[in-house]
Parts: C-alpha cells; structure tokens; sequence
C-alpha cells in the first residue's frame, strides 16, 4: 500500500505544472477562475495551444496523435489542468467521437476526421438526447432513412435532438437515428456524422436556468447525409453509443474542479465576515465546509483507487457510477456553500459580469455575481451523462447484481 | 501508487480472517460477548498464540509489524467477525508503553498476549486526580466506560493535569482499584474503574516529564485508527448480508432487491462504504508520516467518515431486512449495534469534525 506518485509520476506531474505555467495564457485561466463566459474563439485558442504540444487527444493511441500516456497520466493532466483554471477541453470531438472513430471507424473516416479533431477544422457537437429520449436514451425517435437522391445514396434524417451543448458552435453533430423502426428499440439505431450546414438543420438555443447559452435544440428536416457518413454498421449504433458512454471515465469525479473551487471558497471564507468575525471562523459554516473537506480527501483516495485498478488492467466500469455520483454530488455542495458565503450578495444578478473584460463596479463584493450562476448552472451535473439515478441503477445491476 | 497490501500482511491477514471464519461463529462470539466475563478467555489465547497482537507492534517493542496499515488489516478482520475480546486495550495500552519507554517486561507480556490490557482514559464525574506523595502518587476518582475493565489485569491510567498529563501503569489487583463491572450493549465488557487512595510509586510513571501528550496521544492515535479499520471490517460483512437479503428475500413474487427503492439504498450505502475506506487508507498511511498534523487530520476526518457512515450502514441494513434486521437471533443485528457504538468510543462524529477543523487553523 503505497499512496504516493513514483519518481517518474512526480516528474511527469512537474512537467505538466511546468506547461500550464508557460503555455497557458493568464487571460484563460483568469476567464476560468472567476467563472466567467468563454467565448469559441478562447476554447479554440486553448485547443490549439494542447495541440501543439501533443497534449489534446491525451487518451488517443500514438498512431492516430495521441501521447501515449498511462492512465496515471492522463489523470494527473485532467486534476493538474483544473488545479492551473485551465478551459476544459470540449469533449464532443476529442474525447466522445474520437474514441468511436477509433475503434469503429473505417481506415478512410479515421484518416479524415481525427486529424480535424485535433486541428480544430471541425468543432463537434452530440446529438444524442431528444425531448422524448432522456435517460431512456433507445427510447429515440429521430429517423434515418435510407434513399437515392439525385443519383447519390444518403440518409434522410428527420427529427428533434435536445441539450446538445455549445451546439451554437459546431460544424458537425454525431447522432444517434432510428434506421429500423421495426426492430427492439436498441437494435434499431445508427450512428451518423452530419454536417451542420446541411440544408434542413435549424438550431435554437436553449436559455438555461442561469440566463446563460449553453444547449440548443436542433431540428432536423429532410437533412440528407452522406451513406459515408454512417459509422460502422447500419443498426448497430447503440453499442458504438455505449462505448462512448463507458469510455474513459476515469476523471468522471472532477476531483480536480472540487478542489479548485474548495480552495476559493476557503479564500471565500476569510474574506467574507458573519458576526462580525470571518466567514470561516463561524462555527455552523466551518463545520460545512469541514464535512465536505472530508468527503473530498476520502474522494481523491476513492479515485485513485479506480484509477490504480484500472492501470493494473481492470476495467473501470460500473466503479465511474460511483465517482461520477459522489463526485457530482461533491462539487454541488460547494458551489452551494459559495453562494451561501456571500450572503445577501448572492442575489444581484449582474449578467454583464460574466462577460470577459468586464469593467463595471462590482455590486458587493469581487466574484459575487458569479456565485449564484454557478451553483444553478452546476445542478447539470447530477443530471447529464447519465443522472445519479441512473448511475444507481448500474451500480445496482453491475456491482451488486441485484 | 498501489493500492494492494504488501504479501505478508495479506498472508496475515487472510490468516486471521479465515482463523475467524472457522472458529469463532456468531454464536461462539456472543456465547462470551454477553457473557459474564464480557469475552471469551480460550478464545483470546488462541487468537493471541496467532501473533495477532505482534502484528500491532514493532520489533522494538517485540512485535514483527505495527505500521498503521498492520493495524488497519488486522482490525479489519476483527471488526469482520465482531470480536469482541481486548485487542484494543493491547494495542493502546501497549503503544502508550512503547511511546515511553521502560516497562519493558509488561510490554511483552501484553505482545504475547500473556498480560490482558486496559487503557483507562475518559474521566468519570469524578475525575482521577493524582497527589504527590513522596516520590510517588496517590491515585484517586473513576475512569469511565472502561472497555473490558473487568478481563484486565493492568490499566494504563491517563491524569489530566496543568500543563502535561500525567501516565501511571496500575495493577488491577493493586489496594484501592475497583471495578464496577457491566456489559455494552452490543456485547462485551466494560467498567467504571475506581482508584480509592491507591499508592504508586515512581516507578509507576509511564514516560518523563513533558512527554505525557504524546504518550496519551500515541495510544488514542492508535486506537483511532484501529476503531475505524474495526468499523470497515463490521460494514464489509453487513453489506454482504444484507445483499444476500435483497437476492434471497421474495416478496410480490420477486426478490425484493429487484425493488429501485430499495436498490437505491443500497447502492448509497456502497459508495458511502467505499469513502471510508478510502478515509481508513489516508488514516493508514499518514499514521506512519512524519506530519504530525497531518496525521492528526488524517484520523480526525477517519473517525468522523467512520461515525457517519457506520450509524448510516447499521440503520440501512437493519431497514433493508425488515423484521428479520431487528432479531437478536440474526448476525446483523449485533454488527449494526457494534457499529453505532463505535462513534460512542474516542470521540464522536462531531468531536472529530469539530478538531479537523481546529486542527486545519493551527496547521
């Protein structure tokens, strides 16, 4: 039993402090720390900047750009890079179709898509949920079908995908289309690459609880896609789906966040005064902030755990469910004892606040404004990719066998 | 990084766990549990004969293990078969002994098991004072809940006092010790220990002047970690009985894990089981660091994960069997008591939150 990095580990970790110091511009990170709006144009510069190094796709094989890393590796980057307030990276291209394209894909789709990828030449967006496809996400309803038209072979998709996030952005969506109503409802899905530009494609933003334009809807009307387009095989889409889900999960817990985000409600804490004494120093509010301090230091050893046994060769599997509830449920907490933190100065909504280079007075105190949006902004995560329920039920069918 | 146990503390401990399984059931555990002696005397002597106590010792103090990880697999494995003979008193007495120095001969006595021990620590109404007299002391007032009071033959008696407390080694079958005797209720023996005028002399004194804190300290560090691997160990083969519940227990025609409610339930429990683990793993290791602070912290946030998460695996199970949760015939009942009244021993839930916070001010 051994709870330290190795040499090697520790070096690589210093390298990769070494990069965020260097590479990563202080405009970002100022972006990230205080909450604030990133614009496309800041995620693609931050893209290019992984990229150049070698550092984006840092799960992908070497083969296709990919660093080579271990599993250790890859999760002291994604704890490091929360740590440095570096932008995430958008997952949709890099972490979500990458992998797929990978492994299903054909020599020709890889060759064309994943250097784009890494490049930026396509920003990815998913469509995966629909209004009437959440949770019971075979459930989906959204239609290809497969004709000539004008003598070339395509799909013809018509239907409704929902919460496809920062889809305002993208110049692809990889879907998931019902090719064979006919069939059970998971045997009847494919897995296809569209252009967003395609005539058809309507996309309408979504404002979400905090004001904010994270999701859109997006309609799809008699779109034609390409029959190259269509990833691996016709109707066999909900296993590519699935691998998707279960890949690389590793980070699911966000320890990295958590502990970015504990360590400025504590500078939170002693600034902000109750009683006339800090924050921190109240006994009610200390005793929060320790509860969840815990639950944090027991969550890094949890992880790394799930991290150990999947570096030794297990898979990491149903144990993400548990990350991915605890973890989520972590993170919650504290952005909830943040807004609590600044008091009545939780409540002025100031949305211009949010927008970079901001020069306005701040109503109350520095990073008040953002407080409250981002602990509602935050109750996605106990919804999306997958909802605690649902990683409850997996937990109870995969690790209990209930 | 490696989570796995080192070969010989997984042999020791695989050992011991199956040494438990054979021979020491449910009904051979609480036939001495609640039992006059509050423990079993063949018992203890064969589980001692194993080495098990070695193990929570070094080679210093005559053991061949006592990291925090030895303790931590070990405990591990009593909490797993309820056990309720002394282990902890051996092991905080004796690391108290082993802090100091001197007293060598007790101390090997307690490592081979031959010497049973009580670390006498939480003051009664009336507390233990000691008055100089001479070059020694007499020891007066009443040591409260003493755990297996009744089975030891030498306490370890903590005096609080200005400044450094003081650490005397009192004979049970010295002239003015009694012991008021009573059972816990999750099975075991207990009591108040009384010093009526008793007289020591100076050879009584564990540790030297200035040195009592840390004496105090490395037994109750000890016994934290110990509690807390106790208390995994007692969740470990509650959470497997009460999923072999859920399979085998039918109702409405199904067996009743099939139920989202109850799956639900029982998925929190796991993943609330599996923090613990991880805080008795950070409580492990930093037992053996050199951060005295951190070590602190460590056991602080240990006891307190262990005190909220026991008291939620106990009244998890006891609710996901039903009736069957609430008969004194049925293991888990006697597993769900013993870990509630863990957060009863060395400090509560709150207590230990409470110095996790006041240990992050002074760091």
């Amino acid at each position: 039993m051994d709870l330290s990095f190795t040499p090697d580990e520790e070096a690589f970790r210093e390298e990769v402090r070494d990069f965020f110091r260097e590479k990563l511009p202080a405009r970002l990170s100022t972006l990230v720390r205080e909450g604030r709006r990133l614009r496309k144009a800041d995620m693609e510069e931050w893209h290019a900047i992984l990229n150049e190094r070698g550092w984006l796709a840092n799960h992908w094989p070497r083969e296709w750009g990919g660093p080579g890393w271990s599993v250790i590796q890859r999760f002291i980057f994604d704890n490091e890079s929360a740590l440095a307030h570096a932008p995430r990276v958008v997952p949709f291209g890099v972490n979500m179709l990458g992998p797929v394209l990978i492994k299903y894909g054909s020599e020709e789709q890889k060759r064309h898509w994943l250097p784009r990828i890494l490049d930026g030449s396509d920003w990815w967006c998913q469509g995966y949920s629909e209004p009437g496809a959440g949770s019971d996400l075979a459930g989906l309803n959204t239609t290809a079908v497969r004709e000539t038209r004008d003598g070339r072979e395509v799909y013809v998709v018509n239907g409704q995908k929902t919460w496809t996030t920062l889809g305002q952005h993208a110049d692809m969506i990889f879907c998931l289309v019902r090719t064979d109503p006919a069939a059970k409802k998971q045997e009847g899905i494919s897995f296809l690459l569209i252009d967003m530009k395609t005539p058809g494609i309507e996309v309408r933003p979504i404002t979400l609880i905090d004001g904010e334009q994270e999701v859109n809807e997006v309609f799809f009307t008699d779109v034609e896609v390409p029959v190259e387009n269509l990833v691996g095989t016709e109707n066999d889409g909900w296993t590519y789906a699935k691998y998707l889900l279960t890949y690389e999960r590793t980070n699911i817990a966000g320890v990295g966040f958590s502990i970015a985000s504990f360590e400025q409600l504590k500078a939170v804490a002693r600034t902000q005064t109750k009683n006339g004494r800090p924050l921190a120093d109240d006994p009610l509010f200390a005793a929060r902030m320790a509860r969840v301090e815990i639950d944090l230091a027991n969550m890094q050893t949890t992880n790394l755990r799930v991290v150990a046994a999947v570096a030794g060769g297990g898979a990491p599997g149903a144990e993400s469910s548990m990350l991915k509830i605890k973890g989520t449920e972590i993170r919650q907490e504290i952005t909830a004892l943040t807004r609590r933190a600044y008091g009545s100065y939780a409540a002025p909504y100031v949305p211009e606040a949010l927008e970079a280079g901001w020069n306005g007075e701040p109503v109350g105190p520095d990073d008040a404004a953002t407080a409250s949006p981002s602990y509602f902004n935050n109750r996605k995560l106990s919804i999306f990719g997958g909802s605690n329920e649902i990683q409850k039920n997996i937990i109870s069918k995969a690790i209990l066998g209930l | 990084m490696n989570f796995e146990h080192s070969d010989d503390r997984r042999m020791l401990a695989d050992t011991l766990v199956r040494a438990l399984r054979d021979g020491y059931p449910i009904e051979t555990r609480n036939a001495g549990a609640y039992g006059e002696a509050g423990y079993d005397p063949a018992v203890w002597q064969q589980l001692t004969e194993l080495g098990i106590v070695s193990a929570l010792f070094d080679e210093a103090a005559g053991g061949f293990g006592g990291s925090g990880f030895d303790i931590m697999v070990v405990f591990e494995a009593l909490g797993r078969a309820l056990v309720v003979e002394p282990f902890l008193g051996a092991l905080m007495a004796g690391r108290a002994l082993a802090a100091a120095g001197g007293h060598d001969a007790v101390l090997a006595r307690i490592v081979s098991g031959e010497t049973i021990a009580a670390f006498a620590h939480e003051d009664a109404q009336a507390p233990v004072t000691a008055t100089p007299d001479g070059d020694g002391w007499t020891l007066s007032g009443t040591k409260a809940v003493v755990h297996q009071a009744g089975a030891a033959s030498v306490f370890v008696v903590s005096v609080e006092q200005p400044g450094d407390p003081l650490v005397l080694l009192v004979p049970a079958d010295a002239a003015g010790v009694s012991v008021r005797r009573y059972s816990v209720v999750e099975g075991g023996g207990a009591g108040e220990v009384t010093f009526d005028g008793v007289a020591l002399g100076p050879d009584a004194r564990i540790g030297t002047d200035g040195q009592g804190r840390a004496v105090v300290d490395a037994a109750i560090e000890a016994g934290l970690l110990a509690l807390s691997a106790e208390a995994l160990g007692a969740m470990a083969f509650v959470k497997e009985a009460t999923l072999g519940y859920l399979r085998d227990r039918k109702q409405f025609g199904v067996p009743i894990g099939k139920f989202q409610a109850l799956q639900h339930r029982m998925a929190t429990v796991l993943l609330e089981i599996e923090q613990a683990q991880s805080a008795v793993i950070n409580a492990a290791a930093a037992f053996d660091g050199d951060d005295a602070t951190a070590r602190a912290r460590a056991l602080a946030a240990a006891k307190y994960t262990i005190g909220r998460t026991g008291a939620l695996v106990a009244e998890e199970s006891i609710q996901l069997h039903g009736g069957i949760g609430m008969t004194w015939e049925y293991a888990v009942s006697h597993y769900a008591k013993r870990l509630v009244m863990i957060d009863h021993q060395l400090g509560d839930e709150d207590h230990h939150l409470q110095r996790y916070i006041d240990l992050a001010k002074a760091a």
